[in-house]
């Protein structure tokens, strides 16, 4: 079990991260550093992309709203890309579905950074 | 929050032990999705029931525990699965967490409990220094 992590960067200032695989305790410090990375380059406007996610866990959920944190402290944001339905359901759940934008696609979580 | 099921027969116990370090919680949680796959749960449930234990075991492993390992009982019943998931450690107390508290980006371990709680239909936790942590959690067959 892992987690691949590509940075890429998209139109304007945004940047894409795609994760691939499942976020847990063992393998969110991975996703942590990219955005830490991201966000210590003053990358503020962020797409989160969890389409090839199979599984997130609250360390996982974790990760994100702390990236979302730091990033609002900047007037940036992060949306996020999601279309399982079992991770939508743990945004759901938990509230979070509130505090970030989620997406059907890529598309149109770059178009609400706007 | 619903009564443990009352005495219910059961098909069978399996019984794991994991290090309490963080690489290892995805076998718990495979073995207990295969668990959870012998019985007439639904894929969703199957994966309420990983999530649950996987979030069970990160509390033991963020707590420390003394002997460095985690057990996890599954107990196979008509009515359900009920999990067992001990460590030797001081867990947090597993408080009610407000969904406000999370919006704000509450600790990783409070939507660990938060989850645990919204997922599984009965969870009880104890803890004490002499015994550790235990959280037994039942997942009742809804079909």
């Amino acid at each position: 079990m892992d987690i691949k992590v590509n940075v890429r960067e998209s139109e304007g200032d945004a940047y894409v991260v795609d994760l691939t695989g499942e976020i847990d305790v063992y393998t969110s410090p991975k996703v942590k550093d990219a955005i830490t990375e991201l966000i210590d380059k003053e990358h503020y406007n962020l797409v989160i992309n969890l389409e090839k996610v199979r599984y997130i866990d609250s360390t996982g959920l974790g990760v994100l709203i702390g990236g979302l944190k730091r990033v609002r402290e900047h007037g940036g944001s992060v949306n996020l890309v999601c279309t399982n339905p079992q991770i939508k359901k743990i945004f759901d759940i938990t509230g979070l579905v509130k505090i970030f934008g989620i997406f059907d696609d890529e598309q149109s979580a770059m178009k609400a950074l706007a | 929050m619903n009564p443990a099921p009352a005495a219910s027969t059961s098909h069978g116990v399996v019984r794991l032990e994991i290090p309490a370090v963080a690489e290892w919680v995805a076998v718990a949680r495979l073995a207990v999705a295969a668990v959870a796959s012998r019985q007439r749960f639904s894929v969703d449930e199957i994966e309420d029931v990983k999530l649950a234990v996987a979030e069970a075991c990160t509390n033991a492993i963020q707590h420390g525990t003394p002997d460095g390992s985690i057990s996890i009982v599954c107990e196979v019943s008509d009515e359900g699965l009920v999990l067992t998931v001990r460590d030797r450690g001081q867990g947090p107390p597993l408080g009610a967490v407000e969904e406000e508290r999370i919006g704000e980006g509450g600790r990783t371990e409070e939507l660990g409990v938060f989850l645990i709680r919204a997922l599984m239909d009965c969870v009880e936790y104890t803890s004490d220094v002499r015994d550790g942590t235990q959280l037994v959690m039942t997942k009742r067959v809804s079909g």
